[in-house]
């Protein structure tokens, strides 16, 4: 089995699986996210079950935060061998004719989501592995705000348009990197048929997750 | 009609090519490509320099040897047919036609637009076949009931004549196309089972080895095959290649 993810054909399946674990993870992000502008009170009340819930801590937490580095490296490691086998250049080639442009270019949306993640770590993630594991605070509660922080802590976030501008321009370039990442997965573990048969799933996915996000964005900086 | 030709011109394996001009007059919108390029060649004869080196033989789309990038896509802007059946009523008078060999690493120019496919020859040497004893005994292969529809998917993978224009398209020059539809015609069929797991697993290898890229599923293969090969060959050698390796 360890020969198999050495080759070219395992190196695929490795990235189509943690593209479904991705992807999957996409959608509980939304549907949680989503609850910060429909149910301020129910966000906060599953953002902290979240974020102080043993398991998802120590046990899904980990395995997300390898399912993204093993994600990036991985891809620049295929985009690398991919430039390699290419060699010289076509004087003329017309890549439009056979196949889309977000296809042709997963490197190049992966690279910004990259970079916004980078941002969003920043912005979300180093503040809370901060707040819990070094200053030893799992309360969730903060000075001068009622209840659980969470959703203060959010809007807050999304006051400055430039912040808002960084994360929709992300979100574009993560429904172009889903438009074709989606149903690439299926066809990576072999799954023809599924492929084609969630086409029209894939194509909804890639509008509606990053939409979603975009809505939410929009709807805090300019709600406040 | 009167075109423009820009052709990759390279003495030989060592030498560093380029893109070279030539106009040419009088071309009937009957001519396929090759004879467009027969009669470039008998005037370039004519002013006593050297042809432009391509590969051809059968010039009825089923030997596989021609393999020109014109316009930027493999076998030209038509759709099913290789360079032997591109036709000149594709073009229109005044234009510029780009011709280039297939580029990959693993497929080195020889020569202007011939290429090196031998990388093909040694995939299909690892694994591209059944080991059968040919000493008189041999059981009739119509003994053996098949179902039609895996007959049929079977034989749409084994019209693949290993052109190389879906490496040459794939922005990652990848084979998966050509080796999936190799290991399909097999895996689909009894007589292909007993050699199954390790016929995938040596020509997977072998591809590896000789340089070509990883498939990213952009589709481009299946646009440009001028045999219709479906992607679903290379979905079903990924399966194989996962049931092989557990």
């Amino acid at each position: 089995m360890g020969g198999f993810f050495k080759s070219s054909i395992g190196r695929k399946v490795s990235m189509a699986l943690s593209a479904f674990f991705l992807m999957f993870f996409l959608l509980q992000h939304l549907a949680i996210n989503i609850l910060s502008v429909f149910n301020p009170d129910l966000f906060n009340e599953v953002s902290h079950f979240m974020g102080t819930n043993p398991v998802v801590q120590f046990a899904l937490q980990p395995v997300l935060i390898f399912a993204v580095v093993f994600h990036f490296v991985m891809g620049f490691v295929l985009e690398l061998r991919n430039k390699k086998a290419n060699g010289a250049k076509y004087a003329k080639n017309n890549g439009a004719a056979n196949s889309t442009w977000f296809s042709r270019n997963m490197i190049l949306s992966g690279i910004t989501i990259l970079a916004f993640i980078l941002l969003h770590f920043i912005d979300f993630w180093f503040p809370e592995i901060n707040t819990k594991f070094i200053q030893g605070d799992w309360s969730g509660v903060m000075e001068g705000v009622e209840g659980y922080r969470y959703h203060e802590e959010l809007v807050h976030k999304f006051l400055h348009p430039a912040r808002v501008a960084a994360y929709v321009v992300a979100f574009v370039f993560l429904g172009l990197h889903l438009a074709h990442g989606f149903t690439s997965a299926f066809q990576s573990v072999g799954a023809a048929s599924l492929r084609k048969k969630l086409e029209k799933v894939g194509i909804a996915y890639s509008i509606i997750v990053p939409l979603g996000f975009i809505f939410i964005a929009l709807y805090h900086h300019l709600n406040h | 009609m009167n075109l423009t030709l820009k052709i990759w011109r390279q003495k030989d394996a060592n030498s560093k090519g380029q893109m070279t001009d030539y106009q040419i007059s009088d071309v009937s919108d009957h001519m396929s490509f090759l004879e467009m390029m027969d009669v470039l060649n008998e005037q370039i004869i004519n002013k006593g320099e050297e042809p432009v080196a391509f590969d051809h033989d059968c010039r009825e789309g089923i030997c596989g040897m021609c393999s020109m990038y014109i316009n930027g896509e493999a076998h030209g802007p038509d759709r099913g047919v290789t360079t032997c059946q591109l036709h000149m009523r594709m073009f229109k008078d005044g234009d510029t036609i780009t011709i280039e060999p297939w580029k990959a690493a693993a497929f080195p120019v020889i020569k202007d637009l011939v290429v090196d496919r031998s990388a093909f020859d040694r995939i299909q040497h690892a694994g591209g076949y059944i080991s059968v004893n040919t000493s008189g005994n041999t059981q009739d292969a119509n003994s053996i009931p098949i179902a039609k529809q895996a007959a049929d998917t079977a034989m749409d993978a084994a019209t693949c004549i290993g052109c190389g224009a879906c490496v040459a398209t794939c922005k990652n020059s990848s084979a998966m196309l050509f080796v999936g539809a190799k290991v399909s015609q097999y895996a689909l069929l009894p007589q292909g089972q007993v050699e199954a797991a390790d016929r995938v697993k040596n020509m997977v290898a072998q591809m590896d080895l000789e340089g070509f890229g990883n498939c990213t599923n952009t589709g481009a293969c299946e646009v440009e095959c001028p045999k219709g090969i479906s992607l679903d060959n290379i979905a079903r050698m990924n399966r194989e290649l996962m049931k092989a390796s557990i």
